[in-house]
């Protein structure tokens, strides 16, 4: 222990393990490191070169426009997928090729699982809701902003700082290998006295008060900052699925950020919370982390649901059917989800009748989810269906979300669940809602909003390939997990023996290279998008004869959202302006706009989190004690600071809108026949 | 939106219209931050369940309980201090409220700030008195659950009587100005929410254990 650089030393990176000792599992460590430098020194030199630095600064890790921040949101999800992808691939991989002696060390393949259920989950999931709350939410509610802006770009840092610490953890020591969940006491200092754990520990702290904040700020800015006349029984459906999101961060993160600073206190201060001596118990880890961990689950999937109304509706033409059943179902989903928790620990050994109280919990709360799979179902008959991107990704959904929600109410049942804890049937299960559940719906959201924060639709074309390798992918790699786990494969295992397995554990990692493949395309269509973007430009705001007010405004967005704040009269009100015949109606007057100044107190932030984390994880002592004083330190500056907000002139906001206004009344609108072709601008026609 | 210039615009105390615009700004972010305690209350709610499933002889495990350790005429005292800042806070506020001037809340921010401070005094006497007794957090599982709840509570009152120091330094440099005014209304719902934790923490610790 140096007082300068605590535990941390030259003999720390994969790259000295490597020139060690080079087999291949030290390899791969060391390659996947050499990517992260390489990637870093990569987009460094690419900012440079091409003199980005100051647009990057001005125009986004200084902004507090919420359709921005939802964007980087998206972006660092999409980075952090490609690693947890990559991982899930090699350790598909691996158990392809175990019976000929495969390529990785146990504790190696432990830090792979533990990275990409830890990413998958707070640093994949979690971004890509709150980026799609962040750019949906304020735009559908007719709101300038959320109602936090500033605090919102805070969030945005704690999150980064979070994603930067696992990043780190491939270059600079181990990440833990006690999987995404952490359980002690296999991760108290006893049995992991490394770094691993800690990496873990600080990126999910850090990152979960982020979450939390971020739930603050989209709940408050549903209950004050809608417009008038939208009241809650008019709000579209992502906006209530957001709500309830929102409201469950707020009282769910605070669960895992407490039980994951009392592992740091027994790690570094040797408390006796969760260890094996003087009084600790693991179970009440498992129980403060899973109060978490279960609504979790439904913060993921709430916002997924939210998307497939706005899909089922904008796609088939129809008013969303049962818009009161669907409120009340994500409501009853909201609450219920707090007391299931203990169905992942059914075998810990708390006795019949809890375990039967919370498996009767976990399949009551089946049943509002079977109500709104019906309900989008009634939405789709007799509807005026396009088969899109976002339709495709629906139909995968339907189908594949309602068997991965039938294995769950097996789960729930503890007498079966006793016989596949712990099995590949589990891994299938939730990866069965995860994936056609919360990332098809993301994927779905994505391509639905994109045209509105950008200003230009995606391909279609690769859009749907995209759609298809994802939904195949799928199919090929975890479906096959079930009968695994039915034969008894335990997850998380890095070798076996059994050659019964071997055909199946063959399929899934042929179906991993699929995944790999769907997530290459999706990159791969956004490039060629962004590349043809003047052909596929939809400047005048409405691609899909949208539904709800975000359509009513151009695209992309500007940075005011609207130039004059709407009235609302109905749920649904820009379609039935479009059926009454008077929609985009000149202002008769414009007024001046207020908007946040730019301000790089999130930037300092995340860069102050990120070193207090990494100092902790390292014991650098003087370190984490100068980055957690710049965080209060960064604040107390904030507020000596007097002019936090700009104003924007009516003159200009009636310049830009008038001429949108302008263009539309010139432009002939397209017919759903034609949505998917270079004549739609973004005007929607009836069909005839 | 209906409510716009209605004296109650959110729970607690309101400057009210006479304060025009600072008074309209609040509502958001009043609510916002009683959304915050709501969340902050989870944490503490955690900490108060893991102190009382380790109050057990398992939690205990061996080592000296309440009996030994507590000191209820110190104890009673922190009480004391915590909440007479309750009430000086609130004077700070109704300064605030009905136009005294910012020297006025400056002088009750003082007040406020002293009691505070007296209360971590003797809460720090105390766990100094109880380490050298034995009573380290090391010790066993419930000495570690006390003093997270415990010290938790003391690291807000820390975090409050620096937000003190920002907000007197604010006085100074700004005056009353709106923003001002709010950060002013947010600090006096933290800190009757520290009262309030504490009183919990008062019955569920310090009473219950005495039994």
């Amino acid at each position: 222990m140096s007082p300068w650089f605590g535990r941390l030393n030259w003999w720390v990176t994969p790259f000295s393990d490597a020139i060690a000792n080079p087999n291949t599992n030290n390899l791969v460590a060391a390659g996947a490191a050499a990517l992260v430098v390489v990637g870093a020194l990569f987009t460094l030199y690419f900012l440079t070169r091409r003199h980005l630095w100051g647009r990057l600064w001005h125009d986004w890790l200084t902004t507090a426009d919420h359709k921005k921040i939802g964007i980087m949101y998206v972006v660092l999800a999409l980075v952090m997928m490609a690693r947890a992808v990559i991982e899930g691939v090699i350790m598909r991989g691996q158990q392809a090729a175990v019976l000929h002696g495969g390529f990785l060390s146990a504790d190696h393949f432990g830090e792979l699982f533990s990275t990409h259920g830890t990413i998958m989950i707070f640093f994949v999931a979690m971004p890509l809701i709150i980026g799609l709350i962040n750019i949906a939410v304020p735009l559908q509610i007719g709101a300038r902003d959320v109602a936090f802006p500033v605090m919102n770009q805070v969030s945005l840092g704690l999150t980064t700082a979070g994603a930067a610490l696992v990043m780190v953890s491939l270059v600079i020591g181990k990440f833990s290998t006690g999987g995404w969940t952490a359980y002690p006491p296999y991760t108290e200092a006893v049995f992991n006295p490394g770094v691993g754990p800690d990496y873990w520990i600080w990126a999910v702290v850090i990152s979960g008060f982020g979450s939390m904040l971020s739930g603050i700020n989209f709940a408050v800015t549903i209950y004050k900052l809608r417009a008038p006349g939208m009241s809650y029984m008019r709000m579209p459906l992502f906006t209530w699925t957001a709500l309830c999101t929102a409201i469950m961060l707020i009282y769910a993160m605070p669960p895992v950020t407490v039980s994951s600073l009392m592992l740091a206190l027994d790690r570094n201060l040797g408390f006796h919370f969760f260890t094996n001596d003087l009084g600790g118990n693991m179970m009440n880890y498992a129980n403060i982390f899973w109060m978490f961990g279960h609504p979790e689950v439904y913060i993921l999937v709430l916002p997924a649901y939210g998307v497939w109304s706005e899909v089922a509706s904008t796609f088939t033409a129809k008013t969303l059917y049962g818009y009161t059943s669907l409120v009340i179902a994500t409501m009853a989903i909201a609450v219920i989800s707090y007391t299931v928790w203990l169905h992942h620990f059914f075998t810990m050994g708390q006795g019949n009748s809890v375990n039967i109280a919370f498996g009767i919990a976990t399949m009551v709360i089946a049943v509002p989810t079977g109500v709104k799979v019906y309900d989008w179902m009634a939405t789709l008959w007799r509807g005026r269906i396009r088969m899109t991107v976002p339709m495709v990704y629906l139909t995968g959904f339907f189908i594949l979300f309602v068997i991965g929600g039938l294995s769950g109410m097996m789960l729930a049942n503890p007498t079966i669940d006793y016989q596949v804890h712990n099995t590949l049937f589990l891994v299938a299960h939730f990866h069965n809602v995860l994936i056609p559940g919360v990332l098809f719906g993301m994927l779905a959201g994505i391509h639905y909003w994109f045209p509105k924060v950008f200003g230009f639709r995606l391909e279609e074309r690769l859009g749907l390939w995209t759609a298809w390798l994802w939904i195949g992918g799928f199919c090929l790699t975890f479906l096959p997990l079930y009968v695994l786990g039915l034969l008894g494969m335990p997850r998380r295992m890095p070798s076996f023996s059994d050659p019964a397995y071997a055909p199946w554990v063959l399929i899934a990692g042929f179906g991993a290279l699929v995944l790999l493949i769907a997530m290459i395309m999706l990159f791969v269509t956004l490039w060629v998008s962004a590349r043809h973007r003047d052909r596929l430009a939809v400047p005048l705001g409405d691609p899909w004869d949208g539904r709800s007010l975000e359509w009513a405004i151009p695209a992309p967005a500007p940075e005011w959202n609207f130039a004059v704040i709407p009235r609302i009269t109905a749920r649904e009100a820009f379609a039935v302006e479009k059926a009454r015949g008077d929609p985009y109606t000149r202002p008769t007057a414009y007024q001046d706009i207020t908007l946040p100044k730019n301000t790089a107190l999130g930037a300092s932030i995340c860069m102050a989190a990120t070193l207090m984390g990494f100092a902790l994880v390292w014991h650098i002592w003087w370190l984490a004690a100068l980055g957690l004083g710049l965080i209060p330190g960064a604040l107390i500056v904030r507020a000596f600071v007097r002019e936090t907000e700009r104003v924007i002139p009516a003159a200009e906001v009636a310049r830009a809108h008038d001429a949108w206004l302008d263009a539309i009344a010139r432009a002939a609108g397209v017919t759903r026949d034609a949505e998917t072709e270079t004549a739609n601008r973004g005007l929607a026609a009836p069909d005839e | 939106m209906n409510n716009r210039m209605s004296a109650h615009l959110h729970p607690g105390l309101n400057l009210g219209p006479a304060h025009g615009a600072a008074h309209e700004r609040s509502e958001t972010v009043l609510f916002g931050f009683w959304v915050f305690l709501m969340s902050d209350f989870i944490t503490f709610g955690i900490l108060f369940a893991t102190y009382a499933a380790n109050t057990g002889h398992i939690g205990l495990a061996g080592g000296p309980g309440p009996g030994d350790l507590f000191d209820l005429k110190s104890i009673g005292l922190q009480t004391g201090f915590l909440l007479a800042s309750s009430l000086t806070c609130g004077m700070a506020s109704l300064s605030l409220k009905y136009d005294e001037g910012a020297s006025r809340v400056a002088q009750w921010l003082v007040v406020t700030a002293l009691l505070g401070a007296g209360f971590l005094a003797f809460e720090v006497r105390d766990f100094a008195s109880m380490i050298s007794s034995g009573g380290t957090p090391m010790r066993s599982a419930w000495l570690s659950s006390l003093y997270a709840l415990v010290g938790l509570h003391g690291l807000h009152v820390t975090m409050g009587l620096i937000w003190i120091a920002v907000m007197l330094a604010l006085l100074a440099v700004v005056g009353l100005s709106d923003r001002v005014k709010t950060r002013l209304l947010l600090f006096a719902l933290y800190w009757h929410f520290l009262d309030l934790l504490w009183i919990g923490i008062f019955s569920v610790v310090f009473l219950t254990g005495m039994r």
